[in-house]
């Protein structure tokens, strides 16, 4: 989503975007003319007139799960996020009884809280696997 | 006249033509009601509806359509900017 009209939308997407990824955006890209929805999600800039890159993760049932915003420079990290989403749908698959802990990816061992993992997380997960 | 210029963003000088500037406006006009949401990471999401570009076609999404599924929400400064 951005201010740009679906016209530019169009015209990024058939003559940039399209030679990127082969058959073009596969999602909506939507149009906020005058940031409005932006404002309400605090990610518009008033002075500049644009949004910021503003990335929000919403759940099955309509809730954030987690936000990220970055000024303009800078690009996001796709993988990130699809990991974030990983890691939520797994917590929510598991009902809530299992948690990712930090650099969680895939494949990696989850925590299971309780009164049993109280004092003892150091005992099944080392600092290492916050890292690759 | 036209020089070339860091890329920046227009504004009025605040003032009609040939004139000095004058007294600047008050921040515009965010009804109150938009003005209140706010993100919290454990609430809904506020809804809305836009008009989209999808696949060809010009359409209109809302967020609340997509309830039952996972939904990545990206804002960006603008199309054809750089990263």
């Amino acid at each position: 989503m951005s201010v740009d009209s679906v016209f530019v939308h169009k015209m990024w997407n058939d003559n940039e975007l399209s030679k990127m990824v082969k058959g073009g955006v596969p999602f909506p890209m939507l149009s906020d003319a005058g940031g409005k929805v932006g404002t309400v999600y605090g990610i518009y800039d008033q002075d500049a007139g644009v949004e910021t890159r503003g990335r929000f993760l919403i759940d099955p049932d309509g809730i954030v799960q987690g936000f990220e915003v970055l000024t303009p420079p800078v690009g996001r990290n796709v993988g990130e996020t699809l990991r974030q989403v990983q890691a939520f749908q797994l917590v929510r698959n598991s009902k809530g009884s299992e948690a990712a802990p930090s650099g969680w990816k895939p494949g990696k061992m989850t925590l299971k809280p309780g009164p049993e993992l109280v004092g003892k997380v150091w005992e099944v997960w080392k600092t290492e696997m916050a890292f690759d | 006249m036209a020089e070339e210029e860091k890329i920046g963003c227009a504004r009025p000088t605040g003032g009609p033509v040939g004139e000095p500037p004058q007294e600047e406006e008050k921040e515009p006009k965010i009804s109150e009601k938009e003005k209140k949401t706010m993100i919290m990471v454990g609430k809904k999401a506020p809804d809305f509806s836009a008009p989209a570009y999808n696949k060809g076609k010009f359409t209109s999404s809302k967020l609340s359509d997509y309830l039952g599924k996972w939904v990545v929400l990206c804002f960006y400064p603008g199309d054809f900017t750089f990263v």
